[in-house]
């Protein structure tokens, strides 16, 4: 298969593949930091673009990757993977989407290498930016920082997808045919995102779709001694063919790319080592780095970098990399996590979350240990939102029927209030102020956003009471009766002026 | 040739008009851009960087990704603007449609003008609904974001089946296949129009011609 490949066709194949694989990977992990992206276009080629996009490279997830790739390229049977998963300040965490760069044996011969293929990859990369936006963990990581945070995983081997739930979509981005086989980017992601309530009090029913914020602390601060030290278990597939690709040079060149027109159709790339650095950033102003905001920087600190040196020496091949720098306890089985989740759920975790298991507190607990979808996936009956047929309708606004029963929502002893709009007023305050060790995140219900505390909206609130009836005193009616009163009133009043005429000249001359 | 015509349909609220037709366009134009040509000696030429901007909808919930070039970003608003006032104008029950082609030129010998031949073109069919309260504006942001969301999946989907391109071109032809009039980036040659039909159904067409380089006409 490769002898049709000239040697400098199969080693810049190689190399656009790697620098394709890197660059997935930044495009991937840049769009779930939280921030939005902005890089600038620049009409002469820097040299360090490869693919002609201004793609910045993150150091430390340059380096997660080169790891996880360990030396070999994606290829057939081997697939690269980017696995996105949120984490709450409970520790529980639930896989969100997996990215896979996948080859697979379809090869196109005819293609030509340094062209098309490279002109190829470039669209690809685009495509990952546009779609990187679209599924619903780019909405989450925009909000993450105080309750939850997003982490990443790099794997290369066989793709894992039974963290994401049931009933997950696959949304492909695109694939570029090679001469060495057929480059396909796709990406699978939970569509059920239905979250487990943490509940300091006890509760008969278990409750949907409300994000509890719990946590006062840095977020990790009581599970760190149990997970540390733990190797995330990764589940290493059984790939180690061994030898590293001796093709790949992970050297300093980068891509300065010409391409030849004349006669159109021979295309001639010279590729040129140039002395800068593969992963010197561009001059951007504006990207925003890490990681989401307070919370997660204040965790990298203690919580420390120990889990993620921990891993690299047990599994080369995978290891899991954290834009927080933290462990993610996504360990089937793991004594961290059974201690972790004991020490926080005890109290908070009774009553049951699981749809099959109510009401037995102990086992509950037990299934909480699982590994990811340690989150109840619902029947979408019970998820009232769902009706709205939003993929992650946990997170809309809450204007629905399960707050009624909610012991949180309606807090269990409001004192009367004379009017409706003030009861929802009240209501509100209560949510936010009653409990300062356990903060319930409900979405914040402004005043006639609800039709059933005061039956309208604000629209029609305004119209009704746009137009209020006129002052009686201001009424033509009534100030002309009262004129005519006055006119007929007048000559009484003029011969009781004349009687006392003299008392009114000594109160003049008075005020002389 | 064969034109390849995509249509795409969306259902909007009026204040939705222009973000949407934003992001759809700029998606597009996202992926038949490149960075500015360099043509040095021996026909070889190098290619400029691209960069891109994540943008956030105010009436949608939606974030698309467009071009870094403000030149370029400003022709698109100022088309899109311009159908949003013709879409207004023309009544509330107005359906419009705005067309993004991608075009070549041929040059031909005089007294003949250049040909312009298209081959690709994007049309966007634009519904505009209104609505009675915020609850139903709250659920519309929401439900709109997601269907352009659908909507970027299916323009990534045409793009990536590669199919018919322009042929890079040499330094003399690259005129008659890019638009190199932008300073920072290079988009093939394109123009926007628009078309939009009244409630009564008649079509009242309006033609905004963005060409790039005025052909020479007789």
């Amino acid at each position: 298969m490769d002898s049709d490949l000239s040697p400098q066709d199969k080693k810049d194949l190689d190399k656009f593949i790697k620098f394709f694989a890197l660059k997935t990977v930044q495009v991937i992990v840049q769009a779930r930091l939280g921030e939005k992206i902005c890089t600038r276009s620049s009409s002469s080629p820097t040299g360090s673009d490869w693919f002609n996009l201004a793609i910045k490279d993150i150091p430390e997830v340059t380096l997660e990757a080169k790891k996880a790739l360990g030396g070999q390229l994606p290829g057939i049977g081997r697939s690269m993977c980017v696995e996105i998963s949120l984490k709450t300040s409970e520790g529980d965490s639930m896989e969100l989407e997996t990215w896979c760069l996948e080859m697979n044996e379809k090869c196109d011969k005819d293609i030509k290498v340094s062209y098309t293929v490279y002109n190829r990859l470039s669209v690809l990369l685009k495509s990952l930016l546009a779609i990187t936006r679209v599924t619903p963990a780019y909405k989450l990581s925009r909000k993450q920082g105080h309750n939850y945070v997003i982490l990443y995983r790099i794997y290369f081997g066989e793709v894992q997808l039974s963290g994401l739930g049931e009933g997950f979509q696959t949304v492909r981005v695109g694939v570029v045919s090679t001469p060495v086989g057929t480059l396909t980017l796709s990406c699978a992601y939970r569509t059920n995102l239905a979250f487990m309530s943490n509940r300091q009090f006890d509760r008969s029913a278990p409750i949907m779709g409300i994000i509890v914020d719990h946590f006062v602390d840095p977020p990790c601060s009581n599970q760190r001694p149990a997970n540390m030290g733990h190797p995330c278990n990764y589940r290493a597939p059984d790939e180690e063919d061994g030898s590293p690709f001796a093709g790949v040079q992970d050297s300093q060149e980068v891509c300065t790319t010409s391409f030849s027109t004349s006669p159109p159709s021979q295309c001639v790339c010279t590729l040129s080592p140039s002395p800068s650095k593969l992963s010197k950033p561009l001059p951007l102003d504006s990207l925003q780095l890490p990681l989401a905001p307070g919370l997660v920087t204040h965790t990298a600190l203690h919580a420390g970098k120990e889990g993620g040196v921990a891993l690299a020496p047990v599994q080369p091949h995978g290891v899991d990399a954290h834009l927080t720098v933290e462990h993610t306890p996504n360990t089937p089985g793991s004594s961290g996590d059974d201690v972790g989740l004991s020490q926080s759920g005890e109290g908070k975790r009774d009553g049951g979350r699981r749809s099959d298991s109510p009401s037995d507190p102990v086992e509950s607990l037990n299934e909480f240990t699982r590994k990811v979808g340690a989150f109840v996936n619902k029947p979408s009956s019970e998820i009232t939102a769902a009706s709205l047929d939003l993929p992650f309708a946990a997170f809309a606004p809450r204007g629905l029927e399960s707050e009624e029963d909610d012991l949180m929502v309606q807090p269990p002893a409001s004192p009367p209030c004379p009017s409706p709009l003030q009861a929802s007023l009240h209501s509100q305050g209560s949510e936010g102020s009653g409990q300062q060790d356990d903060f319930v995140m409900v979405d914040f219900k402004p005043a006639f956003s609800k039709d059933d505390l005061l039956p309208m909206d604000l629209g029609t609130f305004y119209r009704e009471f746009q137009n209020p009836p006129q002052l009686a005193s201001l009424s033509l009616h009534i100030s002309s009766q009262s004129m005519a009163d006055d006119l007929d009133s007048l000559p009484e009043k003029l011969a009781l002026y004349e009687k006392n005429i003299d008392e009114f000249d000594a109160f003049v001359d008075m005020l002389h | 040739m064969n034109c390849r015509s995509v249509v795409l349909e969306v259902t909007v609220e009026a204040r939705q008009v222009e973000e949407a037709m934003l992001s759809l366009l700029h998606t597009i134009l996202l992926h038949r851009s490149s960075g500015k040509f360099h043509y040095k000696k021996e026909g070889t030429y190098s290619i400029g960087t691209v960069g891109t901007v994540d943008i956030d909808c105010d009436f949608i919930d939606f974030t698309f990704v467009r071009i870094s070039s403000e030149e370029l970003d400003r022709v698109i608003r100022k088309a899109v603007s311009e159908f949003k006032d013709a879409l207004s104008n023309s009544g509330s029950d107005g359906v419009g449609q705005i067309s993004l082609e991608f075009y070549q030129k041929k040059k031909s010998r005089w007294p003949f003008s250049d040909e312009c031949i298209p081959w690709e073109v994007w049309s966007i069919k634009v519904n505009v609904v209104n609505l009675a309260n915020e609850q139903e504006r709250q659920i519309c942001r929401e439900k709109v974001g997601e269907k352009l969301g659908d909507k970027v999946i299916n323009i990534v989907e045409v793009i990536n089946r590669h199919e018919y391109l322009p042929k890079m071109p040499t330094q003399s032809e690259v005129d008659n296949v890019f638009d190199t009039s932008l300073k920072d980036v290079q988009p093939y040659l394109h123009k926007i129009t628009y078309q939009i039909t009244d409630s009564l159904g008649t079509s009242v067409s309006t033609t905004m011609r963005r060409l790039l380089k005025d052909t020479l006409a007789l």
